[in-house]
């Protein structure tokens, strides 16, 4: 049997959102990936953001590549469509079924094999269109499914399972998210809850193209000494610039900040984000100036984490190409089709 | 001016007779020549151009062959008449193809020595370059009014209404006013230079007729787009690539007319130029996943880059349609040359079991009609449809018969369960076969909140889309694809047969662009006292009709531009024929197929088969 059903029974006094679900209405199948996964982390993540956030389930499409992280999409959001698609992919299934459908959320699911190797065009293409969805990377620097071969994201210098050193340059998809113009980006750690869930909750606020690296040690293949990406590694040169708190629209902001250690974000559908500042002179809006920060930290062997950009004003790929506000999908013969008088004119012309 | 030499009798035709045009791609030759083309068509006279062109911006040879037909021939002829040869790289080629006692015109500014003509045609030369130069300063001037100076000189020669002619400048120029009076001035410098000059008319003439009827001239892209923007489609990705890219430029164009909410100025369309054909299939697949009428053009190349998509939406069944502008390959082979050469890529795309819908449009009307079919047909079968063209069809300009649309037609968007049903207890099962024809009933994302969610995947999955490696499911879901195969061929354009005067034991199959040759081409083999049944097949899978015509008839040529019979291949594999009974007749050299060379290729095989046996006595 491969598909394992989750029991829907639950505990009668589980708190409840404000549609009246429960954390367990986010679930879906039971994990088949090994325990312990760094994936396991961001799934529970996913699914405590969406249930904070309430969110109609529904109202989700998740979509998804090939490998580990894409098969995760099934152990959450039960009641979400889900695509797994082709590897490397989704972001082309992705922005089509958001060109039909304005008004789902759209969570692509991706791994760094998938977007950084043969997914790395269609990475790169969906964020510069500005595609309004929520594009997590679980980042392990390895394909598990394939027993341990590098990605493209491990380290240079960094050691395989089996001793191997990788010599290839590591691609940092953070770099080239804020270089290609995602209009949110973020990393952050499978192992760090608190960190994650609101900046997926801020990624899912956000109308534009958000980009969340998050590193998530891969238990089986790469979490041995040598790595850059295993559990002790990631914790030890883990450079946090910001905490996060998410508030959802109209929420007074009842916590007490400290003047000058909390900036507010303001973002298109009303929700704020409270981002306490851990590194003083961190800029939020100015893309150049998170590179290098970047960069500098990187050549320390420091991993920045944290909510690393985001554009005042975004705009998404609806707005560019200035389609109508209602989904393409609810559209019928009436408003699409121009009928035999236009036609008339147009054999007319044609004469 | 050489003597016109007279060993062959000059052919002397009215309204019928091919006239070519050899010139330099990038000297703005096309306009000039479609506007010839256009001013027979406007005189009443069934005409078919067709661009033969290098992949290249600048330099390369092109030719424009115009075929005039009042008897209402479309197809390829083969053969030149006249011959207005204008680019001196290919004029000893260009003489080389003209019909015993036809017409070379010529630009005579720079003399030829007698050897370089034939003495079975008539040569004529006139010093368009001298003149250009005499009346013109500026290089470009004088290269575009070169091209109008010689239409203007055949309006003389072949007795054309120069008035026809004159009216179209004035539509060509409309807006752009200025240009009207002088490039009416390079037609009469042309005109009159000829009719003082030069012996007019020739043999060939032009009469007003009245056999055009209502038929309008459109290429078969235009045609494909706009059958699109009245199928429903509403999401269009695309990539680049000859001969398809005008067909999602006419998208854009007729959608910017035809789809822009009058209010908001808002677009009931989403268009994007994607990064590569990986993408725009991508794109397409999930816009149909979701709901909306999608669709891709592109080529043969572009085609094995989408396979791994092609299959997941075979198998996910996800509704697309991929017009596919067929080019000559295989690999970049002629990416400005026609053929039909990716039937059996698009047939069976993708690795493992497949088979796919597709639909063979004979002329842009076709074009047009099946394109906004396919989206019915996608919807109704959750399956990608491919609409093949070639570049004949799809970048040429075509008289055809007028677009129609039934504005009392609903489109069909296939079983798609709503929440309604879904509330009201109904079973869902994504990969359930309810009704028996295969074809399972979909939800779209974001239905309802408990119920009707699926995962979508390539992987096997049981009835209800739950994941699973068991053999019994996967077989069971693979019969089932079959089974939506079958019911596919009652849903897809009937073949349509045509048969021959008397009875006959032979017959003939062919599809798409060959249609127009093949009308001609049996005149010409019932005038050498043969007769055949003719079946054009208009899409795959083949209806029953297909084996029936096969097994009524000793044999049937099955006439193709492809190397390899990949129809007929198809043909034999689908309908478990003896390939004996199939013969082929392949013309692939990436010019459309002539008339001539159906002829003879499938005259000369009757001719084989009547000859009475010997009685041999000892």
């Amino acid at each position: 049997m491969t598909y394992l059903a989750k029991p829907k029974f639950h505990h009668p006094n589980l708190p409840k959102n404000a549609l009246g679900y429960t954390h367990r209405d986010y679930e879906g199948t039971v994990s088949t990936l090994c325990a312990g996964c760094g994936h396991d982390s961001i799934t529970a993540a996913i699914i405590q953001a969406c249930f904070e956030l309430s969110i109609e389930p529904h109202r989700v499409a998740k979509i998804s590549g090939i490998g580990c992280s894409s098969k995760t999409p099934t152990y959450f959001l039960g009641n979400s469509h889900g695509f797994n698609s082709v590897h490397g992919r989704m972001p082309s299934v992705l922005t089509g079924a958001n060109l039909a459908n304005r008004d789902l959320i759209y969570l692509g699911v991706s791994g760094d094999g998938d977007s950084a190797s043969i997914g790395l065009g269609q990475f790169a293409h969906c964020l510069r269109r500005g595609v309004n969805m929520v594009y997590i990377v679980e980042n392990n620097g390895v394909y598990g499914l394939t027993k341990g071969q590098f990605s493209a994201t491990a380290d240079r210098g960094s050691k395989s399972k089996r001793g191997m050193m990788n010599t290839d340059n590591s691609i940092d998809l953070v770099a080239m998210a804020l270089q290609l113009g995602a209009s949110f980006v973020a990393r952050s750690f499978s192992g760090d809850k608190q960190q994650l869930v609101p900046i997926i909750k801020a990624a899912i606020a956000h109308k534009g193209a958000a980009f969340i690296d998050v590193i998530s040690p891969c238990v089986a293949f790469n979490n041995h000494a040598g790595s850059t990406k295993s559990f002790d590694f990631v914790r030890e040169h883990n450079e946090a610039v910001n905490r996060l708190d998410f508030m959802a629209s109209r929420m007074p902001i009842e916590v007490q900040y400290e003047p000058g250690s909390v900036e507010i974000v303001e973002q298109h559908d009303g929700s704020r984000l409270a981002l306490r500042k851990l590194a003083a002179d961190y800029e939020l809006h100015d893309r150049g100036a998170a590179l290098g920060f970047l960069q500098h930290h990187a050549a320390k062997g420091q991993i920045v984490t944290g909510l690393l950009y985001v554009e005042k004003d975004p705009e998404d790929l609806h707005a560019h190409l200035r389609t109508v506000d209602v989904p393409l999908n609810t559209l019928n013969a009436p408003e699409l089709c121009p009928g035999q008088s236009a036609l008339d004119r147009i054999n007319a012309s044609l004469r | 001016m050489p003597p016109a030499n007279s060993s062959a009798t000059p052919i002397s035709r009215v309204n019928d007779f091919v006239v070519r045009f050899a010139n330099v791609n990038g000297s703005g030759s096309a306009s000039a020549n479609e506007m010839f083309a256009r001013a027979v068509m406007r005189m009443g006279v069934p005409v078919s151009p067709r661009n033969i062109f290098p992949s290249n911006i600048q330099g390369l040879p092109t030719w424009y062959e115009v075929r005039v037909s009042e008897a209402g021939y479309l197809g390829a002829r083969g053969g030149t008449d006249l011959m207005v040869a204008m680019n001196p790289q290919t004029f000893d080629k260009d003489i080389a193809g003209i019909e015993p006692g036809g017409y070379l015109f010529y630009d005579s500014t720079k003399p030829y020595p007698a050897s370089k003509f034939r003495d079975d045609i008539t040569v004529i030369g006139m010093p368009l370059t001298a003149i250009c130069n005499r009346e013109y300063s500026d290089p470009r001037q004088r290269q575009l009014f070169k091209n109008i100076m010689y239409i203007g000189a055949l309006t003389a020669l072949i007795d054309m209404d120069v008035a026809v002619v004159e009216k179209l400048i004035g539509e060509q120029y409309k807006g752009k006013d200025k240009l009207i009076a002088p490039n009416i001035k390079a037609l009469h410098i042309g005109r009159d230079y000829a009719i003082l000059n030069l012996q007019c008319p020739i043999g060939l003439k032009l009469r007003q007729a009245d056999k055009v009827g209502d038929r309008i001239f459109v290429d078969g892209n235009s045609a494909s787009a706009l059958g699109a923007v009245y199928g429903g489609a509403s999401v269009c990705a695309w990539y680049p690539i000859t001969p398809s890219s005008s067909l999602a430029d006419a998208f854009t164009r007729h959608c910017a007319r035809l789809r822009v909410d009058a209010e908001t100025g808002k677009a009931r369309y989403a268009i994007i130029q994607a990064e590569d054909e990986l993408a725009s299939i991508g794109m397409v697949i999930g816009a149909g996943w979701n709901g909306a009428r999608s669709f891709t053009a592109t080529s043969g190349p572009g085609i094995s880059l989408m396979q791994e998509f092609i299959g997941l939406a075979y198998f996910a069944e996800i509704p697309a349609v991929l017009f596919d502008v067929q080019r000559a390959g295989p690999s970049t082979g002629m990416p400005t040359r026609t053929q039909q050469c990716d039937i059996i890529s698009c047939a069976y795309a993708s690795h493992g079991d497949t088979k796919h819908v597709l639909l063979f449009p004979e002329d842009p009307t076709e074009c047009f009609e099946f394109g906004a079919l396919a989206f019915d047909l996608a919807d109704r079968l959750q399956t990608p449809i491919f609409v093949l063209l070639d570049l004949d069809i799809g970048m040429n300009t075509h008289l055809s018969r007028p677009f129609a649309w039934d504005d009392a037609k609903v489109y069909d968007r296939g079983k798609v369960m709503t929440a309604e049903e879904l509330e009201a207890g109904r079973d869902f099962g994504r990969y359930l076969d309810v009704d028996g024809d295969g074809i399972p009933y979909r939800t779209y994302p974001g239905t309802h909140p408990t119920k009707g969610s699926y995962f979508t995947r390539g992987t096997s999955r049981d009835r209800y889309a739950r994941y699973t490696e068991e053999g019994a499911p996967y077989v069971d879901n693979m019969q089932r694809l079959v089974r939506k195969f079958d019911t596919a061929k009652d849903l897809v354009p009937r073949p349509l047969i045509a048969n021959a005067d008397k009875p006959t034991k032979y017959g003939v199959i062919y599809y798409g662009s060959t249609a127009p040759a093949m009308d001609e081409a049996i005149g010409m083999i019932e005038a050498k006292g043969h007769a055949l049944d003719r079946m054009r097949i208009r899409a795959f899978p083949f209806h029953s009709s297909v084996a029936s015509f096969v097994a009524d008839h000793d044999f049937v040529f099955v006439v193709e531009q492809n190397r390899d019979a990949q129809l007929r291949s198809l043909i034999v594999n689908e309908c478990g024929i003896d390939p004996v009974r199939l013969v082929p007749v392949l013309h692939y050299d990436g010019t459309p197929i002539t008339a001539r060379f159906i002829a003879k290729a499938i005259g000369e095989h009757l001719d084989q088969l009547t000859v009475k046996p010997v009685k041999v006595t000892s």
